[in-house]
């Protein structure tokens, strides 16, 4: 789950990172007044958004007074702000944050990671901040340092001071340096975070150490054990659809394609997106409703699935290992009979109690296109969406 | 042969009065497993399918002589089970939970290490499928029924695409030695590579199928593994190619976020180590096929 700005920032104060001075705002007035509440001549608004690339998409404004405060805040709220991260649908500006401006002296990159290779948290540092670590990693290589964090004890704070140093930082500034990486490692790791990035860290022209932006990730897994965490989540940052669909359990995934998805099982479901593309056609999403497959699950995501309304042909694959092929056939049935929809269904069923599967669907009498083979169901799905955009459905006999 | 689950492997279910425990022990036990008892914490005394519940994975290792261990605990207590089968003198431990904080894996794989290496339990899973040697045993929540005994090893993430290759391959008349699934975390107990060696090692096995998927690091380091000390043949499929960049697929682990973790770079990958790759997943079987007619 991602968080805010500020949200990451009002976490990682409490763990004793310095931040600059800022506050939250919804309108173009609150905004102003925050402004005038931190003082100072220089302020940054900062369009609050689940997705970096902010600054170059124009989501950063530097205003001088608070006239140019209102005018940046009204600009950006309800903004529909595309950054290179963002996919094409972007992300519409409802929050603000307001910081004061800080005279920057260098720009420093901090990051912390699960590192699935060495299967430990990982901190990587860079004297290069300001770009993105992908950018570092491609530009100035030799310019990151890693230090992975023995589980049993933690990071130490001599790995803090190694990074300190090969940041090339002054000595006055190794301590408050050092307290910020551990205040950083600590938050991630007793909160679950799965990635903490501080872009830039920066020595202020005074001489101390400020996160001038955050950014932090946490592991859903781990969320029930952090209800205030939780609550954090901000669902108009997310997919409509893909919030509907993890609320009820399904793992959903929006695409652009116009053939929707319903497997049983996330590598299935891959794979099953995979063929659809060979086949000549293109997913329109991906959807994984479980092992258990229940006709309940499958109506909901038929509902699901038909309320994208790029979808123009239906692939159901499911294969029954637990479950059964006839549980499956009927849920199907049942979600087509009470709803029915007008594109064309085709229906792979596989495993347990096949046979009785096929029979169901074939009695139902419905238009149910129907596939024995994961090839032979996505040739005949990318064939029916082709030829038949929602004219008479013939039923195709497998 | 077969790999980490025999015909006589006795094995402990933990959580076995949950419902989704206490179904797939009588599952398993209907295959032919020998589930020889359980362990819910507080349920020590009571029996479930005819075997004995303990309260702890020590005393139920006393007691039964057990090697092996499934867990179906829940989420949040479940790193714990595993350690606790660990430290009971478990060799081969499934864990079927989906859920686990990767944290608490961290720590798993952790206190693993302060075993020796010959003393250290083979943790397969989390999020996965488990383990069948078809026609012998299942320590997993795979359909027996779609398995075919034979001499090809199947090693992946998922599970029903686990279960699509292997029905692929029945078809064709193909067998199967043992099938394991690492399961779909980022942080897992046993990777392709450990998996592999095994199969290697194994004398009955004379081919493996390994199923990737996007994210991580295991498929390249799997392809370090076959290049340099595998001699039998690896047919291999890699779902994710229509996925997108930084999307996460439904497994927790299967997300993009690296150089060479797309479905495409790992294909490259296998390919350039000599791996047969199938083209589609309705081929896993096909290529099977092939590579054993020309071996």
């Amino acid at each position: 789950m991602d968080i805010h700005e500020y949200q990451a920032k009002e976490i990682l104060a409490k763990f004793g990172v310095p931040i600059p001075k800022g506050a939250l705002a919804y309108s173009p007035e609150q905004a102003a007044y925050r402004a005038r509440e931190i003082g100072g001549k220089l302020w940054v608004v900062k369009a609050q958004v689940h997705t970096g690339g902010r600054g170059k998409a124009g989501g950063v404004k530097l205003c001088r007074d608070e006239d140019e405060v209102t005018d940046a805040a009204d600009e950006l709220l309800g903004k529909k702000l595309v950054t290179h991260q963002s996919g094409p649908a972007g992300k519409i500006v409802y929050r603000l944050y307001v910081e004061g401006g800080v005279a920057i002296a260098r720009e420093l990159y901090l990051g912390f990671v699960l590192d699935r290779k060495s299967e430990r948290i990982m901190v990587v540092a860079s004297a290069a901040g300001g770009m993105e670590i992908e950018d570092i990693a491609e530009e100035k290589p030799d310019s990151i340092v890693r230090i992975s964090v023995e589980p049993a004890v933690g990071m130490q704070a001599f790995q803090a001071r190694e990074l300190a140093f090969a940041l090339g930082l002054a000595p006055a500034q190794t301590q408050q340096a050092v307290s910020t990486i551990l205040g950083c490692y600590r938050a991630f790791e007793e909160l679950d975070a799965t990635m903490v990035e501080i872009n830039p860290l920066i020595v202020t022209e005074d001489g101390s150490i400020m996160a001038l932006d955050a950014k932090m990730t946490f592991d859903d897994n781990a969320l029930f054990r952090h209800p205030a965490i939780a609550e954090l989540r901000d669902k108009s940052q997310e997919d409509a659809r893909e919030t509907r669909a993890n609320d009820r359990g399904l793992s959903y995934v929006g695409l652009s394609g116009n053939i929707g998805c319903i497997v049983n099982g996330a590598g299935l479901a891959m794979a099953t997106m995979d063929m659809i593309k060979l086949a000549g056609g293109e997913p329109a999403n991906f959807l994984d409703i479980g092992g258990g497959a229940t006709p309940e699950r499958v109506a909901k995501a038929f509902k699901l699935v038909t309320s994208d309304a790029n979808v123009e042909a239906i692939l159901v694959n499911i294969f029954a290992g637990i479950n059964r092929c006839d549980w499956v056939a009927e849920g199907v049935v049942q979600a087509l009979e009470k709803n029915p929809v007008k594109v064309p269904v085709i229906v792979r069923l596989a495993g347990t109690h096949v046979e009785e599967g096929r029979r169901i669907l074939a009695r139902s009498g419905l238009p149910i296109i129907r596939a024995n083979t994961l090839a032979e169901a996505a040739q005949r799905a990318v064939i029916a969406w082709k030829n038949d955009k929602s004219a008479d459905l013939k039923v195709v006999n497998a | 042969m077969t790999i980490l689950l025999h015909r006589k492997t006795a094995v402990l279910v933990q959580g076995i009065t949950g419902k989704i425990g206490s179904f797939h022990a009588k599952e398993m036990m209907d295959y032919g497993t020998n589930v020889v008892g359980g362990v819910t914490p507080g349920k020590g005394g009571a029996s479930e399918h005819g075997v004995p519940v303990f309260d702890t994975m020590k005393e139920a290792v006393e007691k039964t002589g057990a090697t092996a261990s499934i867990v179906f605990v829940p989420p949040p207590f479940a790193a714990d089970s595993i350690m606790e089968a660990a430290d009971s003198g478990i060799r081969t431990c499934v864990a079927i939970t989906d859920g686990i904080p990767a944290q608490d894996m961290i720590k798993v794989k952790r206190y693993m290490r302060r075993y020796r290496a010959e003393n250290r339990m083979c943790l397969i899973g989390p999020n996965c499928a488990g383990i069948i040697s078809p026609s012998k045993a299942l320590l997993g929540i795979m359909p027996g029924n779609i398995y075919l005994s034979g001499h090809v090893g199947i090693v992946g993430r998922s599970g029903t695409l686990g279960y699509e290759a292997a029905a692929q391959m029945k078809e064709l008349g193909i067998g199967v030695s043992t099938s394991v699934g690492i399961g779909g975390d980022p942080i897992n107990g046993s990777s392709f590579k450990d998996i592999l060696e095994l199969f290697e090692a194994d004398p009955e096995t004379h081919a493996v199928v390994m199923i990737g998927e996007i994210g991580g690091p295991q498929e390249a380091e799997a392809a370090e593994y076959i290049r340099d000390h595998m001699k039998k043949p690896v047919i291999a499929y890699v779902a994710g190619l229509s996925a997108p960049k930084g999307r996460k697929m439904g497994h927790a682990g299967a997300i993009i976020s690296a150089f060479g973790e797309s479905a495409s770079e790992k294909v490259e990958i296998l390919r350039e180590v000599g791996v047969a790759i199938a083209p589609t997943p309705a081929e896993i079987g096909i290529t099977a096929q092939r590579v054993l007619k020309a071996a």
